[in-house]
């Protein structure tokens, strides 16, 4: 019965929401702004899903907001509806679902989660003229094709893995080092920019390997590794394989030092590789929750209306919404045509910092932050750059 | 030379998991000539079902030692993959068995999709970390390292093995089987119980599934709800590289596909320096199947039938 149910409304949202766009031609030029849908894509199915439900999570947070406090955009109340996509990770996926949200003509679009679908679904925004802002794209290409909508809140790869190569040679030491990377744009992209800075650092890369985000059995890889014997191990790639990974390095007797991005830097790593995770180090965009500044209230809002813990970008797919939001208000209209200009200009202060973009759309001095596992958490390190 | 060795045993642990699993698949396709899909996702609940199992006995606090709780965590989940397989075969499988081959077929990986589906509506998205009731002991041998877990892996899987072949050669149930296996039609006509002993097939076989899976997970730490996609792959693959329907084929398909894996990730990046990196492990699996295949179409092991219709 629910299901019909349910099923019958959604048609009649359908039916009200068709009305609307035929009142709307019919008005020519008086636009009627009663809905306005705003679109959200990430893996919500797969090995990482549960990082694509806590940036759903963050932007559900942000629009209930700001549907509570009943927002006015040019002297209209706009209700805003989310359509969240799941784009399964997956490029080929991300851009299925990427066209479903063009079709469904959302006026922006928060996401996607990793950069192998942000940048081929980025064309496709771009060409429908849609505002995206990623929480968590971190590639490089993602800013560097000149689309006037691609926008970010995360400081990228390069500033990350440079940040990260830096660390290994002055701050840790590391003289000989092996690379494995899980074959993803993001894994690559974060390994291709260490390599680079580690070597301007004067350590030599033994070994690059990789893996997928399918496998769980790393065990030939680290043996190889452990032939060759380095004092650094780096992986770029996610927790759901860093875990394991962790927990075979401990297994075979490997005592190197081990270095990852902000993929590896979350809750979920610290339960899957339990008490291997000790020493790990590992590196994340932007400052702490609790050195934001309105990190720990936003974390406890979190928790009271999810009934569970922040992963890593919800805080950024918060403020990318937020931002969009702050646009639309500046410029007096949902019309990704009208707000863009504002967004690209937008000084919005989030619970993460300052949101501002640069002239490609890349945040204005994001921050990177080193933490190390110690006792089951991650302990704060420092923060370079910010 | 250490590295080699440690290589060899890191081939020969995943290797009998693959055999482990692919004695599911290949009794099945003995039976039935019916690659049955959903195996791999068999796995996935036989490992999802111990570490609920394992976790609300911990969280409990009866304070049952480690031993006692791994035992009972194995115990109910044999039963549930049994229970599993037993539905799967009656309500999936039995009203398409006179029914085109491609039609089974279509149904088992509808059964797998479906299976996958449950699973992540009950046990969530997230990976579940195996407890880590036993902590794993590494042992030194010869400068390579093996854990007590992966040492369990290998005796578990040569034993079940043995298990399985005298069950099948030696015993009433198993004589059933090959009976069933050969002719279905003139074995039933001989007074077997067809349908019985499919059910057994599956039965066993999803028990098999159950431990691999309580296994796979204790050694990697980790369990999700699409962790039996890949492994059914690989072990269906094993299956065929070692001759799909033959026992011992599934083993040592396994053990080999294990060790080509193991060995060729290992080793490729250095022996065509850089050329070839670890990343074409799977492809080098993959090639060696295709090239076994072009020489022996039946598998390493497999006898040559004729085609039954």
């Amino acid at each position: 019965m629910t299901t019909k149910h349910r099923a019958m409304t959604r048609r009649n949202v359908a039916v009200a929401l068709a009305a609307l766009a035929v009142l709307g031609l019919a008005g020519c030029g008086k636009k009627e702004e009663g809905v306005v849908k705003i679109g959200h894509a990430g893996p919500l199915t797969g090995s990482i899903a549960h990082l694509g439900k806590d940036n759903e999570n963050g932007v559900r947070l942000a629009l209930e907001e700001a549907n509570a406090t009943g927002i006015d955009i040019g002297g209209n109340k706009v209700k805003f509806e989310l359509l969240s996509e799941d784009d399964q990770a997956d490029p080929k996926q991300g851009t299925i679902v990427a066209q479903k949200l063009v079709d469904a003509k959302v006026a922006g679009v928060i996401g996607h989660l990793n950069s192998g679908t942000t940048i081929p679904a980025s064309k496709l925004y771009h060409d429908a003229g849609i505002a995206q802002i990623s929480p968590s794209a971190t590639n490089v290409t993602y800013t560097a094709q000149n689309f006037k909508t691609a926008f970010r809140v995360i400081a990228n790869d390069a500033q990350q893995g440079k940040v990260l190569g830096e660390f290994a040679t002055s701050k840790l030491g590391a003289k000989n080092i092996a690379i494995i990377d899980d074959r993803s744009a993001y894994g690559q992209g974060l390994a291709d920019e260490f390599e680079k800075a580690a070597t301007a650092g004067g350590a030599t890369i033994l070994a690059r390997e990789f893996t997928d985000t399918t496998k769980t059995d790393f065990t030939a890889i680290l043996t190889s590794i452990k032939g060759k014997n380095p004092d650094l191990i780096f992986y770029g790639g996610m927790d759901a394989q860093a875990g394991p990974m962790m927990k075979q390095i401990q297994n075979l007797g490997l005592a190197a030092k081990y270095l990852a991005g902000d993929g590896v830097q979350t809750a979920e790593f610290l339960k899957l590789a339990a008490d291997a995770a000790e020493g790990v180090y590992a590196s994340s965009p932007g400052v702490p929750l609790d050195n934001m500044p309105q990190g720990p209230a936003f974390a406890e809002k979190y928790k009271a209306k999810f009934n569970q813990e922040i992963q890593i970008y919800a805080p950024y797919a918060y403020d990318a919404m937020n931002a969009m939001l702050e646009a639309m208000k500046k410029a007096g209209s949902t019309d990704p045509a009208k707000y863009l200009p504002e967004l690209a200009n937008i000084q919005y202060q989030g619970v993460t910092g300052n949101i501002a973009f640069d002239e490609k759309g890349d945040i204005k001095g994001g921050g990177i932050s080193l933490y190390q596992a110690k006792g089951g958490k991650w302990e704060y390190i420092e923060t370079i750059g910010g | 030379m250490d590295i080699f060795l440690q290589q060899v045993l890191n081939g020969l642990v995943l290797g009998s998991v693959y055999a482990l699993v692919a004695l599911g698949y290949t009794m099945v396709y003995g039976i039935l000539g019916l690659i049955n899909f959903a195996h791999g996702d068999v796995v996935m609940v036989g490992a999802l079902t111990a570490l609920s199992v394992i976790a609300t006995l911990v969280t409990a606090g009866l304070g049952l030692p480690a031993p006692v709780i791994l035992l009972l965590a194995l115990a109910v989940s044999v039963s549930v993959c049994m229970a599993l397989g037993f539905t799967i075969e009656r309500v999936a499988y039995r009203p398409l068995r006179r029914a085109p081959r491609l039609a089974p077929l279509i149904t088992a990986i509808g059964v797998s999709i479906l299976l996958q589906t449950l699973a992540m509506m009950y046990w969530g998205r997230r990976y579940h970390t195996f407890p880590q009731i036993i902590k794993p002991t590494r042992h030194e041998f010869l400068g390579a390292a093996i854990t007590d877990v992966q040492i369990l892996i290998v005796l578990m899987s040569a034993l079940i093995m043995g298990g399985l072949l005298m069950l099948v050669h030696f015993t009433r149930l198993g004589r059933a089987m090959r009976a069933t296996s050969e002719n279905q039609l003139v074995a039933g006509l001989m007074g077997v119980n067809i349908n019985r002993i499919i059910s057994a097939t599956f039965v066993i076989g999803s028990a098999l599934a159950a431990v691999a899976g309580v296994l796979v997970s204790a050694n990697y730490g980790v369990a999700q709800y699409t962790m039996g996609f890949m492994l059914g792959l690989k072990a269906f693959t094993a299956a065929v590289l070692g001759g799909i329907g033959n026992l011992g084929g599934a083993m040592l398909g396994g053990l080999l596909l294990g060790l080509i894996e193991s060995i060729g990730a290992g080793y490729m990046g250095d022996l065509t320096g850089g050329f070839l990196g670890s990343h074409y492990q799977d492809v080098l699996a993959f090639v060696v199947l295709i090239g076994v295949l072009v020489l022996r179409p039946t598998g390493l092991l497999g006898e040559r039938v004729a085609e039954r219709t």
